[in-house]
């Protein structure tokens, strides 16, 4: 103990507070304080980022889970839209089948309303041309007939021959 | 196969150069020891003072009989009345008196002392000088040493600090190396004993003192012949500033603790407090002493096995002499990075102590 109070020097006791105190202020200032806040800043970026990507990761998963949910949507949507099409198609076929039945019914009536007038009108004609025929007939045979017998039988079968229709 | 020929090599080496020595041995050796001894003695007690030269080494000049140095003188700087300022190659190496000012000084066993004109010392009944000490400011060889760390620690942690701002928050350079000791520093010393919460503002003088006290005991172990940590006024002042930080920032919770502890009874308290007075200067005085210790054994038992080589002068002892020193050097790196995370580790803890806070009534 003795020895160790000889070996003091205060010279050196007082260089080495003065030196060390000074150290610790300007390392503190310069050095320590940028290291530690540079240290510290990346730390808290990577946690950040780590947070980052985690909610990333969680924020892609609901993301997931809407197309999903969207997609079972659209899908149900479509069988819907699909069985109503289907619906709708056969209603459509079967009215137009009516509809396409009611128009040919209606055209065959008129056509054969058609083809009952032609048929008149060309009866009509016909029995005209009949009595015009006979009218004729009759004025030849009667003007033969004042020739002679053989020459108005000749005649009127000649003419029947001629008239025929 | 290479193990069992250095076996054969080294059991060979042991018998040839062990009957060699035996051989050589002269009637005078002891005597030549003896002298030696003391010498080496000498040497090493006076390697472990501080100088107020920076000598690498010296020897004995053969033709003049005189001592040699190699290395540089410091300045003396004295407060004696006055500041007095001068180199101290002026003192030749104790052999001078240096005249200033009306006043003679010597330099005897590392110390500077007021004389006569012949340089006389007047010693005790314990054979210890009596002549009138001045106040010694010099810049002396640790001085010297504890510059250079300052300036060397400034250098390299302030590149550390620049170089984050450079390369984007990424270490680059010599200070990359210890960034991983400062958060070690911060992750396993500081805010384990402090707390997370309070360690910040410790984080300078934790952080100075780990990385001054290491590289100062490493620069002990350089062939520069540096005892820096080894000195009592370096590790008194250390421990000095940790008590001075804990006395300063002791909340009541540790005040409480040491003058009225809580939670035994009152005739216990009284004993207690004393106690515990008493552990606050332990603790500082035991920080002190151990890193003095430590470091001084260390050199002692460096500088010891080196100059075994030169007491044996044979080729067994010098060669085991040598390998034992490497081996102790080894150690000593380690001793060295554990002296400063102790000295580190206690002061994180007793700061620790002193601003814990407790909100429940706890018993201890």
């Amino acid at each position: 103990m003795e020895k160790l109070i000889n070996e003091f020097s205060f010279g050196l006791f007082f260089w080495q507070l003065f030196i060390f105190i000074g150290l610790i202020f300007l390392l503190r200032k310069f050095a320590w304080k940028p290291i530690l806040d540079a240290v510290n800043q990346r730390e808290t970026s990577i946690k950040d980022a780590i947070n980052l990507a985690e909610e990333a990761k969680k924020e892609m998963t609901s993301i997931q889970e809407d197309n999903q949910k969207i997609l079972k949507e659209a899908r149900a949507e479509r069988e819907a839209l699909l069985k109503e099409a289907r619906f709708n198609g056969a209603d459509i076929v079967a009215q137009a089948k009516g509809e396409a039945k009611a128009e040919a019914d209606k055209i065959i009536a008129q056509a054969q309303e058609s083809i009952q007038n032609e048929k008149r009108a060309a009866l009509h004609e016909l029995k005209n041309q009949v009595a015009q025929i006979s009218l004729d007939i009759a004025e030849k045979v009667i003007e033969s007939e004042l020739d002679s017998k053989d020459k108005q039988s000749k005649l009127v079968n000649q003419l029947i021959k001629d008239a025929s229709l | 196969m290479p193990r069992g020929l250095y076996l054969y090599l080294a059991t060979f080496l042991l018998i040839s150069f062990s009957t060699l020595s035996a051989k050589e041995s002269k009637p005078i050796e002891g005597e030549l020891n003896g002298n030696l001894k003391s010498e080496i003695k000498a040497y090493i007690l006076h390697h472990l003072e501080d100088s107020h030269y920076f000598n690498l080494l010296s020897y004995k000049d053969k033709t003049t009989n005189e001592k040699v140095y190699i290395g540089m003188p410091l300045p003396v700087i004295l407060w004696d009345d006055g500041l007095r300022v001068f180199s101290s190659s002026k003192f030749k190496h104790g052999k001078n008196v240096v005249y200033l000012d009306d006043n003679y000084y010597k330099l005897y066993h590392g110390k500077i002392y007021k004389t006569d004109a012949q340089g006389t010392i007047n010693y005790d009944d314990h054979h210890h000088p009596t002549n009138i000490k001045p106040i010694d400011f010099s810049i002396t060889k640790n001085v010297i040493s504890i510059l250079f760390t300052a300036l060397l620690m400034f250098v390299l942690f302030r590149g550390l600090a620049k170089s984050y701002q450079k390369n984007g928050m990424i270490a680059k350079g010599v200070g990359r190396f210890f960034e991983p000791i400062v958060l070690y520093v911060r992750d396993e010393i500081a805010i384990p004993n402090i707390g997370e919460k309070d360690h910040r503002r410790f984080m300078a003088y934790l952080l100075t003192l780990f990385f001054f006290v290491w590289f100062l005991n490493l620069l002990g172990l350089t062939p520069l012949g540096i005892n820096v940590t080894g000195n009592i006024a370096v590790t008194f002042c250390l421990a000095l500033t940790t008590f001075i930080i804990t006395t300063l920032v002791g909340k009541k919770h540790y005040w409480k603790h040491i003058f009225w502890m809580p939670g035994v009874p009152w005739p216990m308290k009284i004993i207690l407090a004393p106690i515990e007075l008493l552990g606050l200067i332990i603790k500082p005085f035991s920080l002190m002493i151990r890193l003095y210790a430590n470091i001084s054994a260390g050199h002692i038992v460096l500088m010891s096995l080196i100059a075994l080589i030169f007491i044996f002068k044979n080729w067994i002892g010098s060669s085991l002499s040598f390998v034992l020193a490497f081996s102790i050097s080894i150690i000593e790196i380690l001793v060295a990075l554990l002296q400063a995370y102790i000295f580190t580790v206690l002061s994180a803890l007793y700061f620790g102590f002193a601003v814990e806070q407790h909100d429940e009534n706890d018993d201890h």
